[in-house]
């Protein structure tokens, strides 16, 4: 529909609107976030949503302590391998359309637990990611600025064609594999249906232009 | 109170023990006191209960690995070479038996000195790993001792709950051990450098991309 018909329209009294507009207005606007925290993160998410940075603003001030009634979950914090497949089932329970927000380096990457030997390289290994904030801890705005991109990607998606989200094609994959406790590492490593990293050029790493060490 | 007195108070007290100063050369001068594992729970006991000792409080138990070492060094021999008799350069080599070593840091709240640091070691670092616990001796020892258990595999015998504490209960390595062998996931390393490039590079040969 023409936008300057619309906005005569609302001069008149009369709201014009799509189903898809109205649909993604109500699923941005109540994002409700599972309630839990894993690391130092979580400190700066608890902060969020108090009073000074108060992200109730925003429709997500109700964090919820099931799965089950949470929209989006904000992976906070350093995920060791032991606390990975508690975090991808919490994940697998919620109901669809849901989100994730990664924040924070350990989440991310396992930021300066990287190369240790307990820590997840990043959650993106088993569950899709929407929205990644860096920092070590992103402070409160962070995490505001991160939903509010987050909402920005729910109100652009389109309800029907083929990029269309995954809750509304119904060959898409739902559960993710919960990784079990191996001899040496979790098994699987990694989900290779989520997790595609790009094959970054290393040969070239730690030469200079010409290609000298 | 220095360490000769406490060691020869405990000799005294503690018959059939065998103890031995550990000099440390740095500076702070730390020496340190190497406990026999037999007597092991004698010794904290004296320690704990004894009058003018009363190191009733254990702030800090610690594990080190020291793996298997083999020295070489070049020797000058005097051989006789056709008659006439030479300095001659041979280099021996010697092998050392890596152990496990557990350290325990003690303090007296009630006589406000300390530190005392005890040191017990196994026997070696694959079958006889047995060290006797002093949880029961000193409670504050006893997730330390867990994470030893966890992390460098001393055993040790008499810990009330001797159970992994960070990696899960079906975890076969122990990653602080110097041979430990981390799992390869350097598939993605966006800053890779040194070490980590080694292990990055590696990782593409093996799964046979470039």
């Amino acid at each position: 529909m023409d936008e300057q018909l619309k906005t005569e329209l609302r001069k008149q009294g009369i709201v014009a609107t799509t189903l898809q507009e109205l649909y993604n207005w109500g699923r941005k606007n109540s994002l409700w976030p599972l309630n839990f925290g894993l690391a130092c993160c979580a400190i700066e998410m608890i902060a969020a949503s108090m009073a000074r940075y108060d992200m109730a603003r925003f429709g997500a001030e109700v964090f919820r302590p099931s799965p089950r009634q949470a929209d989006l979950m904000i992976v906070a914090g350093t995920v060791t391998k032991k606390m990975a497949p508690q975090v991808v089932r919490l994940y697998n329970q919620m109901a669809e359309p849901k989100y994730v927000i990664s924040m924070g380096a350990c989440a991310i990457s396992g930021g300066p637990f990287k190369q240790g030997y307990n820590v997840l390289k990043g959650i993106d290994r088993y569950i899709p990611v929407d929205v990644y904030i860096p920092g070590c801890p992103p402070r409160p705005e962070a995490l505001i600025d991160a939903l509010m991109m987050l909402q920005k990607l729910i109100d652009e998606q389109s309800l029907t064609g083929a990029d269309r989200p995954r809750h509304l094609q119904a060959d898409a994959l739902s559960e993710f594999v919960v990784p079990q406790f191996g001899e040496h590492d979790l098994e699987p490593p990694e989900n290779p249906e989520v997790w595609q990293p790009e094959l970054i050029n290393i040969s070239l790493a730690g030469t200079d232009d010409a290609g000298n060490n | 109170m220095t360490l000769e007195t406490i060691k020869s108070e405990i000799e005294t007290k503690v018959p059939g023990c065998v103890l031995e100063i550990v000099p440390n050369p740095s500076p702070s001068a730390q020496h340190s006191l190497r406990i026999d594992p037999a007597h092991a729970v004698a010794i904290a006991t004296f320690l704990r209960d004894s009058e003018d000792l009363r190191f009733d409080y254990c702030s800090n138990v610690t594990g080190i690995d020291w793996p298997d070492k083999e020295i070489s060094e070049k020797v000058k021999v005097k051989q006789i070479v056709d008659g006439v008799e030479k300095e001659v350069e041979e280099v021996r080599k010697s092998h050392t038996i890596g152990y496990l070593e557990v350290v325990y840091h003690l303090f007296s709240m009630e006589k406000k000195h300390g530190p005392v640091i005890l040191r017990m070691r196994t026997e070696d670092r694959a079958e006889q790993v047995h060290l006797p616990s002093l949880t029961p001796v000193w409670q504050s020892a006893e997730f330390q001792e867990r994470e030893i258990f966890d992390l460098y595999g001393v055993i040790f015998d008499g810990h009330p709950d001797l159970r992994r504490i960070l990696m899960w209960d079906g975890f076969k390595d122990h990653p602080m051990r110097k041979d430990y062998v981390e799992p390869d996931d350097y598939e993605y390393e966006p800053t890779a450098h040194d070490e980590v490039l080694e292990r990055a590079r590696q990782h593409r040969t093996v799964m046979g991309a470039q």
